[in-house]
């Protein structure tokens, strides 16, 4: 993985240093909240409604064991002993001291983490396929560009007040697993008919209040533009993008507003003005990024294949786990292990302190060191020999992290609610928890099928693009929850459609229940998962199953 | 009715202002404004605090008392002053169950 070169450490403990001196000039009331917020804001430190609460970057959700004992000592010396791993592949901890904060971002850089462009109207942390270098599906790592961009945008002085938050995700697979049609730009890593890398580059998705999936703007764009590309991008946008209302600021607006015809066209015009100028990447620069990223040794390890039937026949939960949580590595005696971080009835997104460092020996033991944090919640160790994965499924189950629900239906992502988040209009957590709960017994006989929850219309629980989507709101001082059906973030992307009137917080999991048990009963066998089902039946089997009661008891 | 809260400076926890001009870190501590007057009473000495950079994000909240007991009328004040609404997976001794003085 990438290792900071003496400018990215001289640039942290430099930044390090300016908070620490903010925080303290703020503490000793030299300056004024109204002076102070912004800065705290730079440095990934908001306010919520129990404590403050600190977003610390994962870059393209790639950790090292090391860093992911740093992260459970800062959750057990100075937050909670525990962390919330989140849908943009970041962590937040709940309950730090704002006196504490420089102190733990100075033991973050020693791991080389940082807080910074974690909030603002920057460009955010970019986020990858958390299977990057390892899926057997991917044409090639993502990382090294997600990598470059991250060096680009990093307090990049043209683009850090642009009219709103700006996402960037990268993904190197036809399986898109990190949602780029609903980011401010989607890079999509494939080659042209020559064999050159390349991207095919996707602007104006975002989900919030106006969900709308990005619009193609170029089918390949060589991989040496990809800088002078992407800044003309920013460039139109920075113009261009409205700056008189919050809510019509994003980047999706801008292209919608415009038409992607016309707004493609400025974009072209303004890159030609920059191509092949000094943002042109140069090969050398990026083979030696690419090099950071260079897949660990593996070695030939063909007796998995006997361990792992021998194992599966004598541990049914260590067959259900394969079932789910192992996916295909390029390499055949490899595997791709998913870490559940959806235990039926826990938080989702939540580990404990101990967990962290389960995780951490795991993966030095067993899985060369790297962790992954997916935009979906959980943890992946990206290469296990699968001879070896007996033995870390064990260890998972003694750290209770080995929940085999990976992409069923109680493997659910949720925004922290209205049990943290200032924003929230309603809770998030507590409907995940009985929903998953109440279907576990039949998640495998349901199969794939995503829900995702938010709290409030900004849509940090992704719900536009659930399967099942759910909205909670407040209304008349109460929580209710709107239900969306159809959405999808994957290659397939739809926004999901509003299946009608909102549910009281005691009837949304039946509700969830009845929409589940009506495409069981009307699916073209299980090979039919329900977003299929869903797009071949439209939405009034599951409209009459919810509301036709209401409608003859009126 | 209304009571006034902010959070600490220096640490972010919800407090809630008692009679005395003092913060609690528990809402039933919290002195009840009945009537305008003393809503401007509690108004003004949040506001004193913020001042002082002891307190941030100050604001008079709807109450009932319900049993001799002080419950805002927004669940989400109710969330601020109990903590979060489920359990969570700490290995920390002080878990949001029991909040910090």
């Amino acid at each position: 993985m990438y290792r900071y070169d003496e400018f990215d450490h001289a640039f942290v403990k430099a930044r390090v240093a300016e908070y620490a001196d903010q925080v303290r000039r703020r503490l000793d009331g030299e300056i004024t909240e109204d002076q102070f917020k912004p800065l705290r804001l730079m440095n990934g430190v908001y306010l919520q409604l129990h404590a403050y609460m600190l977003r610390i970057a994962i870059p393209y959700g790639t950790l090292s064991s090391r860093q992911m004992r740093k992260l459970a000592h800062v959750a057990r010396t100075y937050d909670r002993g525990y962390g919330h791993f989140t849908t943009r592949q970041n962590i937040q901890f709940n309950w730090p001291a704002l006196a504490d904060t420089p102190k733990i971002l100075e033991e973050l850089a020693e791991v080389e983490m940082h807080a910074i462009q974690t909030s603002g109207n920057c460009i955010r942390n970019v986020t990858a396929d958390h299977f990057a270098g390892a899926a057997a599906d991917e044409l090639a790592d993502p990382r090294p560009y997600a990598e470059i961009l991250r060096q680009w945008s990093t307090v990049h002085p043209e683009f850090s007040y642009l009219p709103r938050k700006f996402k960037i995700a990268v993904t190197g697979a036809e399986a898109d697993r990190a949602a780029i049609q609903t980011h401010d730009i989607g890079l999509h890593l494939k080659t042209d008919e020559s064999g050159r890398p390349g991207f095919a580059v996707w602007v104006g998705g975002g989900q919030g209040r106006t969900p709308i999936l990005a619009k193609k703007i170029r089918d390949f764009l060589p991989e040496e533009h990809l800088l002078s590309y992407v800044t003309a991008i920013l460039r139109v946008y920075n113009l261009h993008g409205r700056r008189d209302n919050k809510y019509k600021a994003r980047i999706k607006i801008l292209v919608h507003e415009t038409g992607t015809e016309e707004f493609t066209r400025q974009v072209e015009t303004e890159w030609a003005a920059l191509k092949d100028g000094d943002l042109t990447l140069p090969k050398a620069d990026t083979d030696a990024i690419a090099a950071y990223f260079a897949p660990p040794p593996l070695a030939d390890r063909s007796e998995g294949v006997v361990a792992e039937i021998a194992a599966k026949q004598a541990d049914p939960g260590f067959a259900a786990w394969l079932r789910r949580n192992v996916t295909a590595h390029r390499h055949p005696d490899y595997a791709v292990a998913t870490i559940s971080l959806k235990g039926i009835g826990e938080v989702p997104g939540d580990a404990s302190a101990s967990q962290m460092e389960a995780v951490a020996a795991i993966a030095e033991k067993f899985a060369f060191d790297e962790i992954r944090v997916s935009h979906e919640q959980n943890l992946v160790l990206p290469h296990v020999a699968r001879a070896d994965l007996k033995a870390v499924y064990d260890r998972l189950v003694e750290a209770e992290l080995a929940t085999a629900n990976a992409g069923l239906v109680t493997d659910i992502i949720a925004c922290p609610g209205l049990d943290y988040c200032a924003l929230a209009n309603a809770r998030s957590i507590p409907v995940a928890q009985e929903i998953a709960t109440r279907l576990e017994s039949r998640q495998e006989e349901i199969g794939d099928l995503k829900i995702k929850i938010s709290g409030c219309i900004n849509a940090c629980g992704h719900h536009h693009v659930g399967h099942i989507g759910i909205l909670g709101v407040e209304k008349k001082g109460a929580e209710l929850y709107q239900v969306t059906l159809g959405g999808s973030g994957a290659e397939d992307a739809s926004i999901g459609e509003i299946i009608g009137r909102g549910f009281e917080p005691g009837r949304i999991a039946g509700a969830v229940e009845t929409i589940i048990d009506t495409y069981l009963a009307l699916r073209a066998g299980s090979g039919e998962t329900f977003l299929a089902a869903y797009r071949r039946l439209g939405p009034a089997p599951f409209k009459e199953a919810l509301y036709a009661d209401d409608a003859k008891a009126a | 009715m209304k009571i006034l809260t902010a959070n600490r400076l220096s640490d972010g926890i919800a407090v809630w202002l008692r009679a005395d001009h003092s913060w609690a870190a528990a809402i039933d501590e919290a002195d009840v404004a009945a009537d305008a007057a003393c809503e401007e009473k509690l108004s003004h000495a949040g506001h004193a605090a913020f001042l002082k950079n002891e307190v941030v994000d100050v604001n008079l909240i709807d109450v009932d008392l319900v049993d001799g007991e002080i419950v805002p009328r927004r669940l989400r004040e109710r969330i601020r002053a109990g903590g979060p609404t489920i359990a969570v997976r700490a290995d920390a001794p002080d878990a949001p169950a029991r909040r910090a003085a």
